[in-house]
């Protein structure tokens, strides 16, 4: 859907200091070079396959379907993937890519640590180094998934600048990768940031799309009304959203982290409460101040703490092809408790996020119509975390 | 002649940055009016942005202090028009492209020219993006400056070619911050550049000491430090301004005594 220069409408785009410029042109190349490779796609389909799982189950919810009297509801389990959650099928891509580029060395940004320990994964199967950003706070907030990149022999480096979360990782990692280009690629975890990343990661996560509509199609015959993702930088929902773009029977929603409301400060709903603007590489909306000055976000959810969209995210809202609506985060806990209790699910609180504004929408629906929701991974990770939200005191 | 043509008219040029709002308004004000006096041919105004994404530690740190001191763009643009009253030098705006466009790109970049400022540099804006601002930059006549990288490579001549003002030449890789060493093959890119532009070459990132800055002048129009200079207002604050001055002048005085 991009242009050659990387718009999507008005969106997108190459922001990024001159030093980068030939390394994201170099990327560019490749990219288009391998993506109709057929070695690579066979590789990178065997990694999906015999390393990651896929493909991932589309279950159908029934006990869900029956307590709420609406809407079929069906589960994309992206957190039955290896590592636990949609990052590995991006990380995979790109680590194969950077492979075949000759680079040795990877670095990433991490939030809640899911794309990190997806990074670390690859670089170990593959034999690259690997270096992680991870805000302090995260750090603090996922723990466990500190010690499992370190495991997986990567470094993570704790971020200590501005708030300390997702948006001063991916700063970092783009300082990082100004300093050392030839050996190196920025593995990037979401459908943002200059041209090419969020094509690249978007085609790498449209296996999610690519699979939820051949599963639905073979169960149900006909394709789903609702597909409902949550939305940080909105790479899980870019993927499960891409290959119904063109079937306009099938609404496409996208969930973003309100935090504790879009009425207050601390909330990352960026279509909410953002506006305009040109950050990280892309024009789309951030949350930022009358000066332009990004705004410190909040949200229960280290995935979903940031304060900008995927470009491409920015354009489906412009021409209304997706919606996207603020959940907060008593209503993503209440849903990460609900699925946990009703299916014996128990999803990220990212992807909370969906089941939430999911549970809220089939109660208006009836069972003619049928409602997938992207599960973009497993809540193991988040367990200590809730159950403070929850006032237990209880450590990981 | 443009303001920025002539200040490398003569001599080497010596460009001085700080961040506008560190540790606050009034000390800008100063640091400003003394590094002139001692010399500075250039000054380069920072705007503050909360994420810095071309900076390193030390800039980014003067971001900060900058903001929580409660700087704005406006009270910015209003320092600029008292300093307009008593100095002639040329005066060019540091920030990233977020804080132009929210701001309004048309807004900015006339107030820029109603204010009397020469240039902007924008470090998130390459080549394949300049026409986000150029049309509006034209129109008001403030010139945009390009950067040129260790990594430009070819690209020298498509963004030489094109270039106004001055052109920026990044020492080395990396973020912005004291280098105790440059390896860079400076003299091949400049020589490159030369090919395609007669615009004066100024060359940044990383420069601190008066014989890096020697060093520099020797194959460059000018020499631009930053990170020095924050560091000496991250120590004094509000005194700094004294010694802002006195390491202008012992850095003019470095690039203009370079023979060998």
């Amino acid at each position: 859907m991009s242009n050659q220069s990387g718009r999507f409408g008005i969106h997108g785009g190459q922001y990024i200091p001159e030093t980068l410029m030939n390394a994201v042109i170099e990327l560019e190349q490749a990219y288009n070079f391998y993506k109709n490779d057929k070695a690579f796609n066979h590789e990178l389909e065997q990694l999906f396959n015999e390393y990651a799982g896929r493909p991932s189950r589309l279950y159908y919810a029934s006990r869900m379907t029956e307590d709420l009297h609406g809407a079929k509801i069906y589960l994309k389990r992206e957190d039955l993937n290896h590592t636990g959650a949609h990052k590995i099928n991006n990380v995979l891509g790109q680590a194969l890519l950077a492979k075949k580029m000759g680079k040795t060395r990877l670095i990433a940004e991490t939030g809640a640590g899911q794309h990190g320990v997806a990074t670390a994964t690859a670089a170990a199967l593959m034999g690259l180094s690997c270096v992680v950003f991870m805000g302090e706070e995260d750090t603090r907030r996922q723990a466990l998934n500190v010690y499992k990149m370190r495991l997986l022999g990567a470094e993570v480096i704790s971020v200590k600048t501005g708030t300390g979360t997702l948006k001063d990782a991916v700063s970092e990692a783009f300082r990082e990768w100004t300093s050392r280009i030839a050996d190196t690629h920025y593995c990037l975890g979401s459908v943002m940031g200059p041209h090419p990343f969020p094509t690249i990661v978007r085609d790498f996560q449209s296996v999610i799309s690519r699979e939820i509509k051949a599963q639905i199609l073979q169960r149900e015959n006909k394709l789903p009304d609702y597909v409902i993702a949550c939305v940080g930088g909105g790479s899980n929902a870019m993927g499960s959203f891409w290959h119904f773009i063109n079937d306009k029977s099938v609404k496409l929603i996208g969930c973003e982290a309100a935090g504790r409301g879009i009425n207050t400060p601390e909330t990352a709903a960026t279509i909410a409460t953002g506006r305009l603007g040109i950050f990280h590489g892309m024009k789309s909306y951030f949350c930022q101040d009358n000066y332009g000055q990004i705004a410190p976000v909040y949200s229960i959810s280290a995935g979903l703490d940031y304060p900008g969209i995927g470009p491409e995210h920015a354009y489906l809202h412009d021409i209304k092809r997706a919606s996207y609506v603020p959940v907060t985060d008593e209503e993503a806990v209440n849903a990460f408790e609900y699925l946990s209790r009703t299916e014996g699910i128990i999803p990220a609180i990212e992807s909370a996020h969906a089941v939430s504004h999911a549970i809220k929408l089939a109660k208006t629906l009836s069972r003619e119509n049928i409602i997938v929701i992207t599960i973009s991974g497993r809540g193991d990770k988040d367990c200590a975390a809730i159950a403070r939200y929850r006032g237990e005191n209880i450590n990981e | 002649m443009s303001r920025i043509i002539n200040a490398f008219k003569n001599n080497k040029a010596f460009i001085a940055f700080i961040t506008c709002g560190d540790p606050d308004i009034n000390t800008s004000l100063n640091i400003i009016r003394e590094a002139a006096r001692n010399g500075a041919d250039l000054i380069e105004l920072g705007i503050p942005f909360s994420d810095p994404t071309a900076e390193g530690p030390v800039i980014q740190e003067a971001n900060l202090r900058a903001l929580n001191s409660g700087i704005t763009t406006d009270k910015i643009f209003d320092m600029v028009r008292t300093l307009r009253l008593e100095i002639n030098i040329p005066l060019v705006f540091m920030t990233y492209a977020n804080v132009i466009f929210s701001y309004g790109s048309e807004k900015f970049i006339r107030t820029c020219s109603e204010i009397q400022i020469d240039g902007l540099i924008i470090p998130d804006l390459p080549y394949e993006e300049k026409n986000e601002f150029l049309p509006t930059c034209e129109k008001y006549h403030v010139d945009l400056i390009s950067m040129i990288a260790p990594t430009s490579e070819k690209r020298i001549a498509m963004i030489a070619s094109e270039a106004e003002g001055f052109i920026y030449i990044v020492s080395s890789l990396g973020v912005t911050g004291v280098r105790s060493e440059i390896t860079t093959d400076l003299d091949a890119i400049i020589q490159s550049v030369r090919k395609h532009s007669s615009l004066p070459c100024a060359i940044g990132f990383g420069i601190s000491t008066p014989q890096q800055a020697a060093k520099m002048a020797r194959i460059a129009d000018g020499v631009i430090v930053g990170s020095a200079i924050i560091k000496i207002i991250a120590k004094y604050g509000r005194e700094a301004p004294e010694y802002v001055g006195e390491f202008v002048k012992s850095m003019k005085d470095a690039v203009l005594n370079i023979s060998d």
